[in-house]
């Protein structure tokens, strides 16, 4: 590997009212590098990096560039100095084309006025071939994959001549597909002499993907370590600062009656597609049925149609005897089903609401939180208390917006709204989505306790790591159909084939 | 493998909060005061530009603005003394320590005339925006309620007193009720946005009570060619407790607006229905999701709201005005007036309040019949109150925050 580091980061603080989000951090990366850069949410990897692409002026500290001190006040500097940056939410124009929105401010021009549409699709095509990254050019933004759209950030960052790139938890939103894909991506880009910059907090893709680690928690760097001999367990401890079990520790289950039956069930998606296909299934009082697919195979509205916030085209949906194929949502509640959704901040939260009101979002129509149209504000308050307590919700009191809250502290809110509401059959859907380690560990530890308690546990995830260590057993959905049902013994090869349509009716 | 041997931290140990954007901090740090700062901020500086324009017409701020404050009446506070009063309603006098005769007390009475509709119609607004909706149509609500209230004050003659004005104020709310519900209908069934079809529905108001009023209108009085409407009844019209009913003395409406402040605020914050509309307002699909039904908050919130406004039109015609005519209709803004007092005010109870008193006594201090046309020409004092509206509108749209935020970031470190 290289020799003098082609970037330094020098002795960087920078404080934010009541936070040190950067104290004293030190970071290098060498050229032909892929330097992770690991640390649970609010632990300052974010922070780091604005200031590095010239966000944020940092309070002390200097970065270098080749050894020479370089000021970054702004974006623009940044780029002029070869950094680029692929953001988690990209920065693109839905209805332009993908050459159009990579030339974008710096355009191949006609008479100095007009786009040379033809220069611009040449030169995407050019930088495509060179680093193995299959876009078509003439594509519009808003009809290609999320995977893709990300393709087309990292070649606008290559196009305004980046050398070290910075990939903020480029995985999020990506199926493990199109992260394998990206892999692939980021090693021919190393191979031809970029640097890379992966911020993450997940161990599998590090250990996969990094040739260094460096890991941040709670601002301060804890260590730098090459990535050859760490392990998964040492990491988790390193970001945490504790043990981490990062397998979930549970029994064999043993099944009840069955709480959830869903009976040939069809639902149309709002572009008016049939995008669940006479689904049939049910989950017990005490088990886990996973639910895997990839992205946008019906999930959503599946679980939307249970929770009674879609009415199905046709089929029944029945929880615990009761028929709630035509319930809203108020119903679906009133019959016992807890609902963690799968977008905390659109659907799971009133973020500007307190965390007190937030508790009370299912119950503040009946007592004690309410009587004759009255809010019992005591009431609400106490049971905000305990709930707060009892999941070791932190960073908040009850009168604290839950905006203000951590990713993993409203997550831990939302689940404690819905066990505390004593459901019969609970839907998590995508419940870790965007947590570190620490919280995914609470949150799979309370999934496991409900079942333990004898309900019924629906997970849709499409973290297939989730599905198998959770579930007791797993179902495969494919463009709206059930497509399988697997032990949780499947291997991780098993269900991805059968995510991807691969077989059908393979049977456990 | 790594070497490093983190501390053992306990479950104790203080939470990694989030990492909070430049924005989270402003607010943290500019919020918490913003509540009741921003808006003082925002009226300063309205008032400083309004002095501008003053002085480019060649005349005194400064002699300006005091005789705008002597035209409000507030100055009436400052002069404590010893006097008697007349207790209301009844023909004793008991010790009082201002002079509830003077100019200044004439003065203040029709401040507060004029704040009672400005109160209620910012009500309207806040209501609505408490739910997510835009109600720019609280002009014609209150046309709505200016209507019901001439109707059935001129009708019923022989009506018992209490009953008939609680009749017009209960008529008045329903018929402001009723025209902002058309809206609410709209918007919750099509999703017709609110802010087109309240506009529409103001012009639909504005003619039609140009209509009922005017030149041969089922409503216009007994005088031919007059197009105004007859008086309302003795016994529709509210008790005046301050001054005399003949010169426009202050009715007991000042009250009834300052006990619909309390309203609003236990409606917001103390009930079931103040719980929906606030989750509706701030985040329609996690209410959906908690099993609020989102289209009947948006109806209820619209009529509700209309009913603010059309209360404030049957105060008008009950308190003071007691007749409409076709010219009152088509000459009022007070709808706006009370728009821009809940922006000021943030839609809360006690900024609405204190917004809607600060318009109501720049109305009147800068009144052609308040000041003195020597000081500062009454027609341009009229504008002025109007551009520091503007003003504040403006700025409220502006908001401070992001102008503080970007200073924020034009600053670098040395």
């Amino acid at each position: 590997m290289a020799d003098a580091p082609l970037l330094e980061l020098r002795a960087i603080t920078k404080r934010f009212p009541g936070v040190l989000a950067n104290d004293d951090v030190n970071f290098d990366l060498r050229r032909s590098e892929v330097h992770a850069l690991l640390g649970e949410n609010g632990a300052g990897k974010s922070t780091l990096m604005n200031i590095l692409y010239g966000l944020y002026t940092p309070d002390t500290g200097e970065i270098l560039l080749d050894g020479k001190h370089i000021d970054l006040g702004s974006t623009k500097a940044a780029i002029e100095h070869g950094i680029g940056m692929v953001h988690q939410h990209f920065m693109l124009i839905p209805v332009m084309t993908v050459a159009e929105n990579i030339v974008l401010a710096t355009e191949p021009r006609h008479l100095g006025v007009l786009l040379d549409y033809d220069a611009a699709r040449k030169r995407v095509r050019e930088l495509s071939e060179r680093y193995g990254l299959a876009v078509d050019p003439d594509a519009r933004i808003d009809r290609i994959t999320v995977g893709q759209q990300q393709r087309v950030e990292i070649l606008k960052a290559l196009y305004r001549g980046a050398e070290i790139l910075i990939l903020d938890e480029p995985t999020a939103v990506l199926t493990p597909q199109e992260a394998q894909e990206l892999f692939g991506i980021i090693r021919s880009l190393k191979s031809q002499g970029k640097s890379i910059i992966f911020i993450t907090h997940k161990l599998n893709e590090v250990l996969d993907i990094a040739d260094r680690i460096t890991t941040l928690r709670r601002g301060v760097v804890v260590d730098t370590i090459p990535a050859a001999g760490a392990t998964e367990e040492g990491l988790a401890r390193m970001m945490v600062g504790r043990e981490v079990l990062l397998r979930v520790d549970k029994h064999a289950s043993s099944p009840g009656a069955p709480l959830l039956q869903v009976e040939n069930l069809s639902v149309i998606d709002d572009r008016g597609l049939e995008a669940v296909r006479d689904v049939t299934f049910e989950v017990r009082g005490g088990e886990i049925v996973g639910l895997a697919g990839v992205d946008a195979n019906g999930q959503s509205e599946l679980i939307d149609a249970i929770a009674g916030l879609r009415r199905p085209a046709s089929g029944r949906v029945v929880v615990d005897g009761h028929d709630l194929t035509h319930a809203d949502a108020r119903e679906a509640l009133e019959a016992g089903i807890g609902h963690i959704p799968e977008d905390r901040h659109r659907r799971g939260l009133v973020l500007p609401f307190s965390l007190t009101e937030n508790i009370a979002l299912h119950g503040y129509r009946t007592p004690p939180n309410s009587r004759n149209g009255f809010l019992n504000l005591g009431a609400m308050l106490e049971r905000a208390r305990r709930l707060l307590k009892e999941f070791d919700v932190r960073g908040g009191q009850p009168s604290t917006p839950a905006g203000a809250l951590s990713g993993g502290n409203q997550q831990k809110v939302v689940l404690a709204r819905e066990i505390d509401s004593d459901p019969k059959v609970l839907i998590a859907a995508q419940p870790t989505r965007g947590l570190d380690v620490g919280a995914i560990e609470f949150v799979h530890r309370r999934l496991v306790e409900q079942r333990d308690a004898g309900r019924a546990v629906f997970l849709v995830s499409l973290e297939l790591e989730e599905i198998l260590s959770l579930s007791d057993r797993i179902l495969v959905i494919y463009e709206g159909r059930i497509v399988g049902e697997f032990p949780p013994t499947a291997t991780e090869e098993e269900l991805g084939f059968a995510m991807t349509g691969g077989k059908r009716e393979e049977a456990a | 493998m790594s070497d490093q041997e983190p501390e053992v931290a306990s479950e104790e140990v203080a939470p990694t909060g989030p990492e909070p954007s430049p924005q989270q901090h402003f607010r943290s740090r500019f919020g918490g005061i913003s509540g009741g700062l921003a808006p003082v901020i925002t009226t300063i500086i309205a008032f400083l530009m309004g002095g501008l324009v003053v002085l480019l017409t060649g005349k005194n701020p400064w002699h300006v603005y005091k005789a705008v404050f002597k035209g409000t009446g507030l100055n009436w506070f400052f002069h404590v003394g010893n006097h008697h009063a007349r207790i209301p309603f009844s023909a004793h006098k008991m010790w009082f320590p201002w002079d509830t005769a003077s100019v200044a007390a004439g003065n203040l009475q029709q401040t507060l005339l004029l704040t009672t509709p400005i109160i209620l119609t910012a009500l309207a607004l806040a209501f609505a925006f408490r739910c997510g909706l835009f109600n720019i149509g609280g002009q014609g609500q209150y046309i709505a309620g200016t209507i019901f209230a001439v109707w059935l004050g001129t009708s019923f003659v022989h009506l018992n007193p209490l009953l008939h004005v609680v009749l017009c104020l209960v008529a008045g709310t329903l018929a402001g009720a009723a025209w902002a519900g058309i809206a609410g209908i709209l918007k919750a069934t099509v999703g017709a946005h609110e802010v087109v079809s309240t506009i529409m529905l103001n012009w639909i108001a504005y003619w039609v009570g140009s209509y009922l009023f005017g030149e041969g209108g089922p409503l216009q009085g007994s005088q031919a060619f007059i197009p105004i409407s007859n008086d309302i009844a003795d016994g529709a019209k509210l008790p005046v407790f301050w001054g005399s009913a003949l010169l426009q003395g202050l009715s007991i409406g000042i009250f009834i607006a300052v006990a619909i402040l309390f309203v609003y605020w236990i409606l917001i914050n103390r009930t079931t229905l103040g719980f929906e509309v606030r989750a509706v307002g701030f985040n329609p699909e996690a209410a959906r999701y908690g099993g609020v039904s989102v289209a009947r908050n948006y109806f209820l919130a619209m009529a509700i709201s209309g009913g603010f406004a059309g209360l404030a039109g049957a105060l008008d015609i009950t308190g003071w005005e007691y007749h409409i005519g076709e010219s009152d209709i088509q000459a009022s803004t007070i709808g706006f007036t009370g728009l821009a007092a809940a922006l000021l005010g943030r839609n809360t109870a006690l900024g609405v309040g204190l917004a809607s008193l600060l318009f109501g006594a720049l109305i009147n201090g800068t009144s052609g019949r308040q000041l003195d046309p020597s000081i500062f020409r009454p027609d341009l004092a009229g504008n002025l109150t109007t551009i520091i509206q503007g003003l504040v509108i403006l700025f409220v749209g502006l908001n401070l925050g992001g102008i503080g935020l970007w200073l924020k970031k034009r600053r670098k470190p040395a």
